[in-house]
């Protein structure tokens, strides 16, 4: 049975005055135990709203939440909200895009690591700073002793981060949510972060979820992604399928406007045409249909459906990118 | 942290000196005065000389004000003029009310406003938070002797809860240790004392604490509204913590920040709101000396020690704020 079962996940705002507005979309995807799944997509297509809807983080008012999140047998969705603050941080981790503004500028580092441990697995304070230590200690923190003591704006940027991240797995979460974990981040300490989370899940085999805009960091964590569009999945696939046959025009653009160190020299990258402003809802037809080079007339009518292909995925689309050529 | 305060100090001393020099020159320039009112209008000119001599009024006013510091660096404020007693004596039987007074009317408008501020905005744009708006315009736009005077009618002339005036009941047996009167029942162990004169405190008390209390009502609902909206909000909800946690640690201790200060500026506001309200309710503090200090002629060495006090206490409790701003926030304390 997988670990997290996501079952048509919709989340629609709703503001006063305004019009709805659905930012994620019948969104289904599992996570097995252990696995690593990866959530793609460019901005504003929903990744942090579909992993803030599983958390039960989402804003008390002004949206709508609607599908099923089965984790270990239950429904989230429906838990009562203490019995979801009893999970959250124990069974489910999760760590945020920028670290700085996501640590308590005014509370020692120890004291945000030891406080989940307070909270969840019953330490007192003096365990479970010594816990704390150990916790730091392992993702690479120098000097544990005296970081425990001291306040984020005194550590580096990257040590932020790991930081949160032992904050995430100190009660060994079997799930992990990574939103955006590196973005915020110099480029070396983005390897060294992503090498590190690699490390931790497969030493404790926590599931991932890593939500990302770059497929660079996919290439090299993910063993499923999930490539979402205007808050659908329109591509589904097994990680070394996706990358050599992308077959959705939209995962195949993001793949070629990719630097690549073997593509030929002077060859221009072709960056998709448009931005996310161009899209048309979804119910009028594909909403990528404004940008997309295959485009054909069922493209208008209605939402492709999201069907399995022959490698085992998945695949919304009229009129994929042929095998063959998928990529230069 | 010690070089702060030092540094704090000295400047203390600069503005006080600075302002005594112009509160010197200031009263003297007034029109009235000190002579008319301890002679009356029609006093004989040779008599005014003679007074003006007594007093020393005749000589230029830096010199008056040179003797004047002379004799402040040994702690003599000169002597009352319309008493004949010491400044200081003066002052210090003042102004344990008026401290009692301010110290409640800052535990209410704390005690009340903080947990309603944060009431309000976890409840942004309802019932109680449009409530909590329309009543602090009210409390910061009512004027303190209008409110005095309509507590004091509902509460003591018609209810008959509250005393309508005073310190304590006549006739109330108590010993006074630090002037402090609901402290002193509690120190001498005579209760009764301490109830008499905390009831007679709560009627003055609110009434000094209605523009603290709205201010501080605003400033923490802005300030828990900015917080709700920071990252380490939602971390702290991923981390599954307890509301009580959430609230207090992670909340609350960096919505404070804009809080404490707002609290240092409105205690030295407290002191133009103690003159009005020790009015209404014969309090007998610094506010009613201020008024009898003024109104009956110029008694200026009370007048020029008490300036000085307020602004002392002014810059005291500013140095309290900025202690406990580099207590609550790690990033004040490096700099
Ligand atoms: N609280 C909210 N109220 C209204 N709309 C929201 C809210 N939060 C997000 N949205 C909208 O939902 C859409 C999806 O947002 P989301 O944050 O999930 O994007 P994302 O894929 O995480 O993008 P990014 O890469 O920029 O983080 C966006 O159009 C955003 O404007
Ligand atoms: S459905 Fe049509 S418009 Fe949409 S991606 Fe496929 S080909 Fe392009
Ligand atoms: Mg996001």
């Amino acid at each position: 049975m997988s670990l997290l079962d996501v079952r048509d996940l919709s989340v629609v705002f709703q503001r006063r005055g305004e019009r709805p507005f659905t930012a994620v979309d019948k969104v289904s995807f599992s996570v097995e135990p252990g696995q690593t799944v990866g959530l793609v997509g460019e901005s504003g297509c929903g990744k942090s709203v579909t992993s803030l809807a599983i958390m039960g983080l989402l804003p008390r008012r002004g949206n709508k939440v609607t599908g099923e999140v089965n984790f270990d047998g239950a429904d989230l969705l429906k838990l009562r909200p203490d019995d979801m603050r009893d999970r959250r941080g124990r069974d489910i981790g999760m760590i945020f895009q920028d670290p700085l503004s996501s640590l308590n500028p005014v509370v020692p580092i120890g004291v945000q690591v030891a406080e989940v441990l307070e909270r969840h697995r019953g330490m007192d304070r003096k365990v479970a700073m010594k816990e704390a230590r150990e916790l730091l200690d392992a993702v690479g923190i120098p000097d544990p002793m005296r970081r425990l003591k001291e306040y984020p704006h005194q550590i580096s940027g990257g040590m932020r981060q790991r930081a949160l991240i032992a904050i995430a797995l100190a009660c060994k979460p079997r799930l992990l949510i990574a939103d955006e974990p590196t973005t915020a981040l110099d480029v070396t300490i983005q390897a060294q972060i992503l090498t590190l989370l690699k490390q931790l899940v497969d030493e404790t085999g926590t599931a991932l979820i890593m939500i990302t805009h770059d497929l660079g960091v996919v290439a090299g964590l993910c063993d499923t992604v999930n490539v979402l569009y205007g808050g659908k999945v329109v591509e589904r696939a097994e990680r070394h399928e996706l990358f050599a046959r992308p077959r959705h025009p939209y995962t195949h653009g993001l793949l070629n406007s990719v630097p690549r160190l073997d593509s030929p020299r002077g060859e221009r990258l072709h960056a998709i045409r448009g931005s996310v402003a161009d899209n048309i809802p979804w119910v009028e037809g594909c909403a990528f249909a404004p940008r997309c080079d295959n485009v054909v007339d069922a493209c208008l009518e209605g939402t492709p459906p999201l069907e399995p292909t022959a490698t085992g995925g998945d695949l919304r689309c009229n009129n994929p990118v042929s095998e063959e050529v998928a990529v230069p | 942290m010690l070089r702060v305060i030092v540094r704090r100090l000295l400047q203390l001393v600069v503005t006080l000196i600075g302002l005594s020099l112009l509160v010197f020159v200031w009263l003297r320039n007034l029109p009235g005065g000190p002579i008319e009112a301890l002679l009356g209008e029609r006093a004989t000119p040779e008599r005014r000389a003679l007074l003006v001599k007594a007093l020393g009024y005749d000589q230029p006013i830096l010199v008056q004000y040179a003797k004047f510091m002379q004799r402040l660096l040994t702690g003599d404020f000169g002597n009352s003029i319309r008493s004949g007693d010491p400044v200081t004596e003066v002052i210090g039987r003042a102004f344990p009310a008026t401290i009692e007074l301010a110290a409640a009317a800052m535990i209410i408008a704390i005690g009340l406003g903080v947990p309603l501020g944060y009431l309000a905005a976890r409840h942004r744009g309802r019932l109680l938070d449009n409530m909590s708006i329309a009543g602090t315009l009210l409390g910061i736009s009512i004027p303190i002797f209008f409110l005095g005077y309509l507590l004091k009618d509902v509460f003591t002339q018609n209810m008959h809860w509250f005393p309508p005036s005073g310190r304590m009941s006549t006739g109330v047996d108590n010993t006074e240790v630090t002037g402090f009167f609901v402290l002193d029942g509690l120190l001498t162990r005579e209760f009764d004392a301490s109830a008499d004169a905390l009831w007679h405190l709560i009627l003055p008390a609110l009434t000094l604490a209605t523009i603290p209390l709205a201010v501080i009502v605003r400033i923490t609902r802005a300030s828990v509204l900015d917080v709700l909206n920071e990252d380490f909000v939602r971390t702290a909800e991923a981390k599954g913590l307890r509301h009580k946690t959430i609230r207090g640690r992670h909340i609350l201790r960096n919505a404070l920040l804009p809080v404490v200060t707002t609290i240092g500026l409105q205690t030295g506001a407290l002191l133009s709101g103690a003159v009005l309200t020790e009015r209404v309710y014969n309090w007998g503090g610094l506010g009613t000396l201020i008024y009898n200090s003024i109104s009956g002629g110029r008694d200026y060495p009370v007048l020029q020690a008490l300036i000085l006090l307020a602004a002392l206490v002014f810059v005291v409790v500013n140095l309290l704020v900025d202690l406990s701003y580099a207590f609550i926030d790690p990033r004040v304390r490096v700099r």
